[in-house]
């Protein structure tokens, strides 16, 4: 059989996505259901002295109108132990957007309607936008029962690395501001909760169902059983919809409440100030080395941006950016350490790659800075610190961090002979010996990053039962097959890859079209964690094919009965089981799954049903890696960046669907673009958001964007079964450094040695004025 | 998401929408195109009582030349200018920017005369009429009277447009054969323009700049330059002269500036 | 205040009572149950709600379903079905041009209204065909390949280009 393994399959999601029979949240009307709507806080910090709810509980259509006061004992949305959110503000409103009272009415108009004539009287409290106004001395703390807004401040490493830093030969450092982003999946978040006598169901715009029904089973005191979760078709989440959101409780409240299903769907500017936002860094790096350029010690200092009440997930970011921060090399001595620190923004978690593109970046700056530093080409700095492939598995100083097999020696050679990279240098000195002729720069970026999140002792601290995967399969009496798996997606097209496993651990007896995956509903599905950091087809994969594997063993001993031959002698291929050298003596998969649920036709003693379920633990997590680069002139005139070519070698293990893989890498490419080019979350200094449309805050589209060169290089990793790294967050993680560096590298001979992101078209131009000022 | 309640309205005939206009006073807006008016509803940040709808009304649709005239209806799409052959023969000025607009959702809905009215110093239109130097015809209940494309243009979102007034039609003079440039600076493209030229050369030669105030103005340093037998690259150096640019969130001032420069001189 | 109005959507002649501030995305998913026009943003950036009005792509998140009194309407549902996908829909599925499949119905209907004006577009005719809808999962390239496909297996496909007929008579 020709294994599916590699094998560009179209995708089983789409024909009902193409054809407008997706069901998303928005999607689901239930008899009497009824919609709620927020009242959110228009003021950054501020105690709220009075609300006034009249007018909208008298508008005709609305059922209702609740503050915090109205729902005493409501539970806390997900929080860090002891800096516990309110779903609803209780006396003061932290940022703006967070919500205030919630109404409800018989539909979204009347909602919205009734929304409007909530009246909330506020006392201004001092504003903190700014990491640098919530650490001013004497600044209020936001979170209450807080001495300050410093409200984690952890060292990863036994010291700050800075007695090795002194003693090196050289040093550079480097500010670094890694700004806030708005994921800004196209569907924001939304849910329907039905609660009844035989218990909750809430549908959500999710990426772990189960996780979510567990809280809400502790957050309402109900057993598991009676908690239902579903998360239907997703439209896009990149980390923000594994957050726990207000909605998801009061929602279901409501809904014990009226007895009636409620539903809720933020609009796009709620969504960009109710959704978290993700990176928001500011980072302090300094680096010692030698004259050859080969890294001695690097001391990293973060401070993360928690926004105005640090989520579990948000919080732990810079322990990922810290864990990765010596990216592909080999360094003495790291000395990590980072604070988090309250502001009155929206709270901050996940964004695609969470804490690692923020550590891939940092380190692929300083590598640049350091090769400008001693006049190096950034390409030799790199080579002279690559951990080598022969020194894999590399275990780094954080216990935890064991980087599989990879090659990243050779993964930088592929993108240089790509690039034609001293051509490319070549042009570069052309261009800058022509007057009038537009910069030319290259930027590289090797990177290493985080996938497969597990395993259960190290997932575990972020609030998962584990970090291990399910899938159950079923074959049906038919010979169909149905697959369940724990994870949840939301566009990787999991039904496809999930089932091209299926089918090559079952030797191909079943075909594609024979596959239905389920997933997204704790109802219907085993147990099971959930789709983020990369971990699907690393840790899933494997539990996919595992439980194959069992299946085709059962399948193997039910014919070996049939045709009266050793299980040893049966071999599979498509639909049917036959004995080795002798196709006549073969039976229908058909009639063999049928057979496998008549005791009377089985073995004595063999087990009835074709039913496996498997899950996988995985024994460490994965590290995809690969090398981006970009190509890019900027014009002097206006500042504006043109990319001219963008090229990426990934390595991510085995890759089992070559055209999902290249949308999975493309896709997350453009969104590192977008964080190089285009997208910042900006408050004024009252803390006002100035980009809570998509007419303020640029997301790209099509034209703005450029055509990718995408390959792979496939190593794989001894870590899983499959041989499998993970893919989804690898562009993200690589691309940003690749286009900053370029820029920055076609302004070095103006003395420009580093830009913060956005490299918006009037920042590049200011840079470029200062640097002719100070040179004229 | 949702605009507050309003009394829709279409009106069967520009006699009748001024009707309306007038029974309803400050209550009601016209909506054409929609795409600067209903945004800003869904926001509740506009919330007028009555729209009286004059998108579909044949007598604003006409799009025809004589004597060396344009005469472009108010009820014009966007998308008309960019695929019409007259445009492009007598206004290609108008043609090319107009192709430039939102995105070809936005120019299958937006209207010359919506463009004109809401009289936002971002957008396109308004400059490049400035540039090719149209009248604006409106109609209000004393009968029809012209408007000079320079006095139209009165402060941000403001024209001299009467409340009970409503544009009817464009006319600009045929440009057929100048050469023309339109160049509009923008982060993305579906992006308002930062700074947008619009630029009709040839003898008498006429260059408008979009946001580089608080209305679109012409860049008349650059005009007497060029017409004093300056280069181009002398005669841009003139652009920023008389302009009161705002800073926002793309662009300061200076920036601005310096782009109406940098961008004539590269057009 | 209500408005009666009367409709084509989709080839079916349909008849609504909306008020005036319905929007027409509202109208096609809330009463009429055609749930494939998607809502992305509140300020007519995103396009996911495009759908196809005269023969045209317009955003039906900013029109008004009082307006499209008389109008012929194709949405996603309209262009084609599972069995028998219309080259666009195809060129989508062949080429990978979806993941979430969230903005791709109004991606659908805006590449079909752009290979309707413009049969055999260049990639940068159809990036800029395409500007006015985003999408957070693709990153472009392959939605831009599937246009492609699709104007080398038959363009817009029988549905729309007889909807833009319709309109020009």
């Amino acid at each position: 059989m020709t294994s599916l393994i590699g094998a560009s399959v179209r995708r089983k999601e789409d024909p009902p996505l193409l054809t407008g029979r997706g069901r998303y949240v928005d999607d689901i009307r239930l008899p009497a259901m009824v919609t709620m709507a927020f009242v959110r806080g228009q003021v950054a910090h501020a105690r709220i002295t009075a609300i006034d709810t009249e007018a909208a509980r008298q508008l005709p259509g609305v059922l209702g109108v609740w503050t915090a006061a109205d729902l005493p004992g409501l539970p806390f949305t997900r929080s860090v132990p002891g800096m516990e959110r309110p779903c609803l503000a209780t006396d003061t409103v932290r940022f703006v957007g967070e919500p205030v009272a919630v109404v409800v009415a018989t539909d979204r108009y009347l909602a919205a309607d009734a929304a409007e004539l909530v009246s909330v009287d506020y006392e201004p409290l001092p504003v903190m936008a700014t990491i640098g106004d919530a650490l001013a001395p004497g600044a209020t703390p936001i979170v209450p029962g807080q001495a300050s807004n410093v409200v984690m401040e952890m060292p990863l490493s036994e010291d700050d690395a800075q007695v090795q830093i002194d003693a090196a030969p050289r040093r550079s450092s480097l500010r670094i501001v890694n700004q806030r982003l708005a994921p800004v999946p196209i569907e924001p978040i939304g849910c329907v909760a039905d609660w009844t006598a035989d218990g909750l169901t809430l549908w959500a715009t999710l990426q772990a169902p189960h996780p979510v029904r567990n809280e809400l089973c502790v957050m309402f005191g109900l057993s598991q059983q009676q908690v239902r979760v579903v998360a239907p078709d997703v439209g896009g989440a990149f980390g923000a919809k594994a957050s726990f959101y207000p909605e998801y409780i009061l929602t279901s409240e409501l809904s014990r409440r009226l007895g009636r299903p409620v539903k809720f769907v933020e609009t796009r500017s709620e969504s960009m100030v109710s959704m978290t936002h993700g990176r928001g860094q500011v980072q302090d790096i300094v680096a010692g080395y030698d004259e050859d350029g080969k890294l001695l010690a690097l001391q990293v200092k973060i401070i993360q941006d928690c926004g105005a009440w640090p989520d579990p997930t948000g919080s732990g970011l810079p322990i990922l950016t810290s864990f990765m921060s010596g990216g592909c090399y080999k360094i003495p001595k790291i000395g990590a350490s980072f604070r988090g620190v309250t502001t009155n923004t929206t709270p901050i978690s996940a964004y695609r790659g969470a804490g690692r593109p923020e550590a891939a970046y940092l380190i692929e700056r300083m590598m640049d800075v350091i090769a400008d530093d001693l006049g190096m080409d950034p390409a030799q700095v790199r080579q002279r610190n690559f951990i080598q492939p022969e020194e894999m598995p590399y275990s780094t100083q954080f216990p935890v961090v064991t980087y599989d097999e990879s090659d990243y020696p050779r993964l930088q050679r592929m993108l240089l002979d790509k690039l034609d990279y001293p051509a490319l240098r070549e042009e570069q000195q052309r261009r800058r010996g022509t007057p009038g002729a537009r910069p030319l720069g290259v930027g590289t970026s090797v990177f290493v990053e985080m996938g497969g999140f597990g395993p259960s002792a190290f997932f575990e601290q972020f609030g998962y039962v584990g970090g291990w995967e399910s899938a159950k399969v079923r074959m049906n009496p038919d010979g169909s097959l149905t697959l369940s798996v724990g994870t949840s997606p939301h566009g990787q097209g999991h039904e496809t890859a999930f089932a091209q496993v299926a089918v090559d651990a079952l030797g191909g007896i079943v075909p594609m079209e024979k596959i239905t995956v389920v997933h997204g509903d704790t109802a219907a599905v085993q147990e099971g964690i959930g789709t983020m950091g990369s971990r699907a087809m690393a840790v899933a994969g494997p539990a996919v094919q595992q439980a194959s594997s069992q299946l085709l063993a059962k399948l193997t001993q039910v014919a070996a009965h049939m045709l009266e031959a050793s299980p040893d002698d049966i071999e599979a291929s498509d639909g049917k089981l036959s004995v080795k050298g002798d196709p006549s003596a073969s039976v229908s998969l058909a009639d063999v799954a049928l057979t496998a649920y008549k005791p009377h036709k089985l073995p004595a003693g063999m087990e009835l049903g074709l039913e496996y379920t498997h899950y996988y633990e995985p024994a460490n997590m994965t590290y995809p890696s690969g090398a981006h680069g970009c190509v890019v002139e900027v014009d002097t005139e206006t500042g504006k960046v043109h990319i001219l070519r963008y090229v990426a070698v990934d390595d991510c293990g085995v890759v089992v669907n070559p055209l999902m893989a290249r949308g999975q890498v493309q896709g997350g490419v453009i969104q590192g673009i977008a964080q190089a080019l285009f997208e910042e979350v900006r408050y004024n200094e009252d803390g006002q958001p100035l980009t809570s449309t998509l007419v303020d805050y640029a997301v790209p589209s099509a034209p703005d964007m450029p055509s990718m060169e995408t390959s792979h290089l496939e190593v794989r990793t001894s870590g899983n079964p499959l041989g499998v790294k993970g893919l989804g967050e690898a562009g993200a993680t690589a691309a940003p450094q690749a286009v900053v560096n370029a820029v920055v590298d076609a302004l070095s001979h103006l003395g420009i040695r580093t830009l913060d992101m956005p490299l918006t078209p009037m920042k590049v131009w200011r840079a470029i004025q200062s640097s002719e000022e100070q040179s004229a | 998401m949702i605009p507050s309640q309003f009394d829709y309205l279409r009106a069967g005939s520009v006699e009748q929408a001024l009707g309306l206009l007038t029974e309803h006073g400050d209550e009601a807006k016209l909506l054409a195109g929609g795409h600067s008016l209903l945004p800003l509803m869904k926001l509740r940040l506009a919330q007028p009582a009555v729209l009286v709808d004059i998108r579909r009304l044949p007598e604003l649709t006409a799009l025809t030349e004589s004597g060396g005239v344009l005469r472009i209806g108010a009820g014009v799409r966007y998308r008309d200018l960019e695929h019409s052959d007259l445009v492009r023969r007598t206004a290609p000025l108008l043609a090319t920017a107009a192709a430039t607009i939102g995105d070809p959702q936005v120019r299958a809905r937006g209207t010359v005369g919506g463009s004109l009215a809401h009289a936002d110093p971002a957008a396109d239109l308004p400059a490049v009429m400035l540039a090719l130097d149209a009248t604006v015809v409106v109609r209000g209940p004393g009968g029809t009277r012209e408007i000079a494309i320079k006095d139209f243009f009165v402060d941000l979102w403001q024209t001299a447009l009467e409340p009970d007034e409503i544009v009817t039609e464009v006319r600009v003079p045929s440009t057929e054969g100048r050469p023309h440039a339109y160049v509009k600076f923008r982060q993305r493209s579906q992006d308002w323009a930062i700074v947008g030229v619009g630029v009709v050369g040839g003898a008498d030669p006429r260059v408008a700049l979009v946001n580089m105030a608080m209305t679109p103005v012409r860049a008349t340093g650059v005009e007497v330059a060029l017409a004093d037998g300056a280069s181009a690259a002398e005669a841009a150096a003139q652009a920023a002269e008389g302009t009161s640019p705002v800073s926002d969130l793309n662009a300061d001032a200076d920036y601005r500036r310096h782009l109406s420069r940098a961008l004539e001189a590269a057009r | 205040m209500k408005h009666d109005i009367g409709l084509t959507v989709n080839g079916v002649a349909t008849s609504a009572t909306v008020d005036s501030r319905t929007l027409l995305v509202h109208l096609l998913r809330e009463q009429l149950g055609l749930t494939g026009t998607h809502v992305g943003c509140d300020s007519s950036n995103c396009g996911a709600c495009t759908v196809l009005l005269d023969g045209e792509a317009v955003k039906s998140c900013t029109v008004l379903a009082a307006a499209a009194d008389g109008a012929s309407l194709v949405t996603v549902e309209g262009l084609g079905s599972e069995g028998d996908l219309s080259p666009v829909q195809e060129g989508f599925r062949q080429c990978h041009g979806l993941q979430c499949g969230y903005c791709t119905p109004g991606m659908l209907i805006a590449a079909t209204s752009l290979l309707l004006d413009n049969p055999d577009p260049a990639e940068e005719e159809i990036r800029s065909g395409l500007e006015g809808n985003l999408c957070r999962c693709t990153g472009y390239q392959m939605i831009v390949e599937s246009v492609r496909w699709a104007a080398e297996h038959g363009g817009a496909g029988a549905v729309a280009a007889a909807e833009r007929d319709g309109a020009r008579a």
